[in-house]
């Protein structure tokens, strides 16, 4: 973990509620996919944590959905704008699991704390099949990127307003992609389907209400199958068998 | 520019000491920054038993502050003693406070007999003021009787400098302190977080998963001030100065209001540098003010 101030380059909107913010500074603490950032705003007691998208060594970029008062506060914010920022925090994902081909199933926002993931994967010479899981393709984000990537990507809508009508695990029937594990993020009983469904090895990357971010509050514990965790410290990563759905 | 200060007889290299509960273990920041620039630290409060705590949502943001109902999630006083205390001895030479809870006076007494006996611990804090757990915690430390039964059965199994910490949801806090200091205490910690809640009007249900929680955070300084003026003023014995802390000047208020030693609490959770930042602030906020020896100041006002 290391702490910092961050400038904002961009913060534009690229999806229904969904903004991409590109923060310029030092994002040397990101060592994995899957780790997050830890952002203090303005008039807010709390730190707000999104996983970083990617980064490099201008910085790091993150995308977020208005949900919240905090989040409504970020997409006001414009570039030049300083900010406080936690970063490389969390464990991240585990390229190591995959020994040929991986499958990456993630669901709205899921999809970018798996990006760098992809990236990496491909870089190490691994097949890398992505489904992409959202309510409309309004909502869509970065289908696009995990194609340029050289992914092979399928979407999947509720709606079915882009690619397969239905749900990513659907997607996963439809398409028959080959992998030896799995990786995935979004929504808690989409990824519960996909351990379930899956008999490879995988990761699934939690979420739940945080404090500190940092290992030091224990306001984010969740139960595993090895005893408490923090989501924050511990995980947000973890094994499909350690989880307790 | 003196920042030194004794805390019943354990020397503290400045008055700053992150609160139970907002800091771990103390080995979590350790690879952030030198731990040792920490006057002490106080431990993640222990029971006798491991325990789970709360179910999650257990953190509600507020307006300067915020609430939390973790509940006591602890690995229990054997996993204290045998593997946290001595890790953290390991890299760290200040004062090590072990926070102690109980849901009886015997397991109170039993958890404080098993810290009195690990050496790399310095002090004992008892909490009897945690508003998140049911049939304890708070029940203790919110009548003067129960209070002094804990610090009574305590006391005799305690050989190290005792601290008991104290609820603010009480109608007179200094009654509670005096009952405390009358059955043996050596010091006082004081104040726990205020019992408070949200509600998600949205899903028209409490933020938290348990109904209510300890609101912290800048917002209850000017309480915790007050009640740490009343008790210093009423009681001989030393006060660990605790709620809403986050600044160097916030410190130098707390001692000039009768404290000891100073905890930060919550204010961690938003910066998990601040104690490091306000040990470093604390000479030149003292210079500013004409302070030379920060314990020339205490009870001042």
């Amino acid at each position: 973990m290391k702490q910092g101030l961050f400038t904002i380059k961009c913060n534009r909107q690229v999806a229904d509620k969904v903004y991409l913010m590109r923060l310029q500074g030092d994002a040397s603490a990101f060592t994995r996919a899957g780790q997050f950032a830890d952002i203090a705003l303005e008039g807010r007691f709390l730190r707000r944590p999104f996983a970083a998208t990617e980064w490099d060594d201008e910085g790091f970029s993150l995308l977020y959905k208005v949900v919240g008062e905090g989040t409504d506060q970020m997409k006001d914010l414009r570039e030049g704008t300083v900010l406080d920022v936690l970063t490389g925090l969390g464990n991240g994902f585990d390229p190591s699991i995959c020994r040929k081909s991986a499958l990456i199933v993630c669901g709205g926002l899921g999809a970018s704390p798996a990006f760098s993931l992809a990236r990496q994967l491909v870089a190490n010479g691994k097949k890398v099949s992505v489904i992409l899981g959202f309510n409309c393709a309004s909502e869509a984000v970065l289908a696009g990127e995990y194609e340029s990537l050289g992914a092979e990507v399928t979407v999947a809508t509720m709606d079915g307003s882009m690619g397969i009508r239905g749900l990513v695990t659907d997607a996963i029937d439809a398409t028959g992609p080959e992998f030896d594990c799995f990786y995935t993020c979004g929504p808690k009983v989409m990824m519960k389907a996909v351990c379930e469904k899956l008999q490879v090895p995988g990761q699934a990357s939690l979420e739940e209400r945080m404090g500190c971010g940092c290992g030091i509050c224990y306001g984010c514990t969740c139960r595993t199958a090895k005893g408490p965790r923090r989501v924050c410290a511990d995980g947000p990563v973890f094994d499909k068998e350690d989880i307790i759905w | 520019m003196v920042t030194k200060v004794n805390l019943c007889g354990i020397p503290l290299a400045n008055p700053v000491v992150p609160a139970s509960g907002t800091f771990g273990f103390g080995t979590e920041m350790a690879s952030v920054y030198d731990i040792n620039v920490l006057g002490g630290i106080s431990l993640k409060g222990t029971t006798l038993e491991e325990r789970f705590g709360n179910e999650c949502p257990r953190i509600a943001e507020c307006p300067d502050g915020m609430i939390n109902s973790v509940g006591l999630q602890n690995p229990g006083i054997d996993a204290l003693v045998s593997e946290k205390v001595p890790q953290l001895r390991k890299i760290y030479n200040g004062a090590v406070i072990a926070n102690i809870s109980g849901f009886s006076i015997d397991e109170y007494e039993k958890c404080c007999a098993r810290a009195n006996g690990c050496p790399g611990i310095d002090i004992i804090e008892v909490n009897v003021s945690c508003p998140n757990v049911h049939g304890g915690g708070m029940a203790f430390g919110t009548s003067a009787e129960a209070a002094a039964s804990v610090t009574a059965a305590v006391r005799k199994v305690c050989t190290k400098p005792l601290f008991i910490k104290l609820s603010p949801n009480v109608t007179d806090i200094v009654t509670i302190a005096r009952a405390c200091q009358d059955a043996g205490a050596d010091g006082l910690t004081l104040i726990n977080t205020i019992l408070g809640m949200r509600i998600d009007i949205a899903r028209r249900r409490t933020v938290t998963a348990n109904r209510y929680g300890g609101f912290s955070g800048r917002a209850v300084f000017p309480v915790a001030l007050r009640m740490v003026n009343q008790v210093a003023g009423e009681c001989s014995i030393p006060v660990m100065g605790c709620g809403g802390v986050s600044c160097a000047s916030d410190v130098i208020e707390m001692i000039m209001a009768g404290a000891t030693a100073v905890q930060v609490g919550a204010e961690n959770l938003r910066n998990p540098m601040v104690c490091k930042q306000i040990v470093e602030d604390l000479p030149a906020v003292m210079e500013k003010y004409g302070i030379n020896d920060i314990n020339e100041i205490r009870g001042i006002v």
